[in-house]
């Protein structure tokens, strides 16, 4: 009970400290600038697209992960947690090895469709999506091992198809977790800092995040980036609250 | 950052040593009662930690191990990063003994703070654009930044070399947009490193430390756009004559001869 008391301060002394150094008389202009709601608009957008991306790739991966056997399974497994330990500087120089202009795919990309993903939005949702993915895919895996088979082997004898019987029979039993993990990447994505002002860079409108515009703004105004971190958090506890109740009601 | 990183990476060991250096220093007397005072009192006065800005991070390091050399039992721990933060971490209590900045705006932050008195310039630093070595946009003046298929990049308004470089742009009458506003000078370099942008201003000094990796080109609108370098040892400093012989060192003809070799104009 005390540990769990300790815990808690722990994680919400910081918020507090956050709110009490708030300059709340200037709040209101500072809030007005069009650069922050512009920072805002593109963290929201781009976390979202992230998190779509993530579920497209991620589900199917983690299918992969749980249900079929092949060799090499666990190192892969392992592989797909790296994101999760590398520091995410160093996850967006290697995007940047990788995908960069004269990276190893990135130099294909550029010469076969023109395509360059350093500076550009697509390029922040690159490096959430690669920081985020391991949230989704850690999490429906779970979700699918602790599914009884059963039902899936029922469903299959009496007739339906795999398509069928994922839609109706594995979807409906993963779906808490493939929910839990879509939150998670989305926090995840929307908080991302690192890995975007390493890959993708720093310009107001195109790649620059709300974590981005914060940090630069501790360097010159600590009061605008106290305003800037507890819009973030306001809204985004805003909308994981409003989704949850969606989902409480619609289950 | 990566570069940032690997300091970091060497700093932490060093801060351990100094922790358990000290705290043997401690262990060394268990029957003097008052053991841990003197322990404290030589640790003062044995240890020098200097903020820097992260642009003085080669010529630093190589004046703290001739300042070590000359006064023997002496340790120098450096923290280097943005001038802005250091400003910030110091005003915010952070035990410090000498304050180097990279421009007049980040010292005046601890200067109205009361943290220091009385800085000196000591050296001033100029902007060169930088170029990866094949300089694949052929850019060789300022001019040629213009040019929307040029991918530039700039630091950010926010820190000085971003505030140097909008000063140059200005004086010289042009209008660049860049891909990116990076958060520091080593950042912006990296990009130029990667080959990621065809060019960047950047401090010259960053661009000799860069070695072969980038080339330089002057250009005359740098003149009105010069940054100074002021130093000053911090009030509350835990060790105040190691502070001032420190800074003595860096405003001396040796210390002159390291940071001009290094690319910076003497002030």
């Amino acid at each position: 009970m005390v540990l769990a008391v300790v815990g808690m301060a722990f994680l919400v002394l910081p918020l507090a400290g956050l709110l009490v150094r708030a300059p709340w008389s200037t709040m209101p202009e500072r809030l007005a600038e069009p650069q922050v709601l512009e920072a805002l608009r593109l963290s929201l957008v781009t976390a979202t697209i992230a998190t779509a991306v993530c579920l497209v790739l991620g589900v199917p991966l983690a299918w992969l992960l749980a249900r079929v056997s092949f060799p090499g399974r666990r190192l892969v497994r392992a592989l797909v947690t790296i994101p999760l330990v590398l520091p995410p500087v160093v996850g967006g120089v290697a995007l940047l090895l990788v995908l960069g202009r004269r990276g190893l795919v990135g130099q294909w990309l550029e010469s076969a469709f023109g395509i360059s993903l350093p500076f550009t939005t697509a390029g922040v949702v690159v490096a959430e999506a690669f920081v985020a993915m391991p949230f989704l895919v850690i999490s429906v895996e779970g979700a699918l091992r602790a599914a009884d088979l059963r039902y899936e082997e029922a469903a299959a004898t009496l007739g339906a198809s795999r398509w069928v019987v994922f839609r109706r029979v594995t979807m409906p039993l993963i779906a808490p977790g493939i929910v839990a993990g879509a939150v998670l990447c989305w926090a995840r994505a929307l908080g991302e800092f690192g890995a975007t002002i390493t890959f993708a860079g720093n310009f107001p409108g195109r790649t620059q995040t709300m974590p981005l515009a914060v940090y630069l703004a501790l360097e010159t105004e600590p009061d605008a980036a106290i305003v800037l971190s507890l819009l973030l958090l306001l809204v985004s506890v805003a909308i994981l609250a409003g989704l949850r109740d969606r989902w409480v009601t619609s289950a | 950052m990566l570069r940032r990183l690997t300091r970091w990476a060497v700093a932490a060991p060093v801060a351990l040593a100094l922790v358990s250096g000290l705290s043997a220093c401690g262990s060394d007397e268990p029957g003097t009662s008052a053991s841990a005072s003197p322990a404290a009192s030589s640790a003062s006065s044995s240890a020098l930690t200097v903020f820097a800005a992260a642009s003085l991070t080669e010529t630093f390091t190589e004046l703290g191990k001739t300042f070590e050399a000359a006064n023997p039992g002496v340790k120098v721990t450096f923290n280097f990063g943005s001038s802005a933060t250091l400003a910030q971490q110091i005003t915010q209590g952070a035990p410090a003994d000498v304050f180097a900045a990279a421009s007049p705006a980040t010292m005046k932050t601890v200067t109205d703070a009361s943290m220091a008195a009385a800085p000196t310039t000591f050296v001033r630093n100029k902007l060169e654009i930088a170029v990866p070595p094949d300089n694949p946009a052929k850019v060789d003046e300022l001019k040629d930044l213009t040019d929307s298929k040029v991918k530039v990049a700039l630091c950010a308004e926010q820190v000085p070399c971003g505030a140097a470089a909008i000063k140059a742009l200005d004086a010289a009458g042009l209008k660049v947009t860049p891909v990116t506003l990076e958060q520091d000078v080593k950042a912006t370099l990296t990009k130029v490193e990667l080959g990621e942008v065809d060019a960047a201003l950047v401090y010259k000094t960053d661009v000799l430390s860069a070695g072969g990796k980038v080339t330089g080109i002057d250009f005359p609108e740098a003149d009105k756009a010069i940054n100074d370098y002021p130093i000053a040892p911090l009030t509350k400093a835990p060790a105040p004559d190691l502070a001032k012989k420190f800074v003595d060192l860096v405003l001396s003809q040796q210390g002159k001869d390291v940071l001009v070799k290094a690319g910076f104009e003497a002030a």
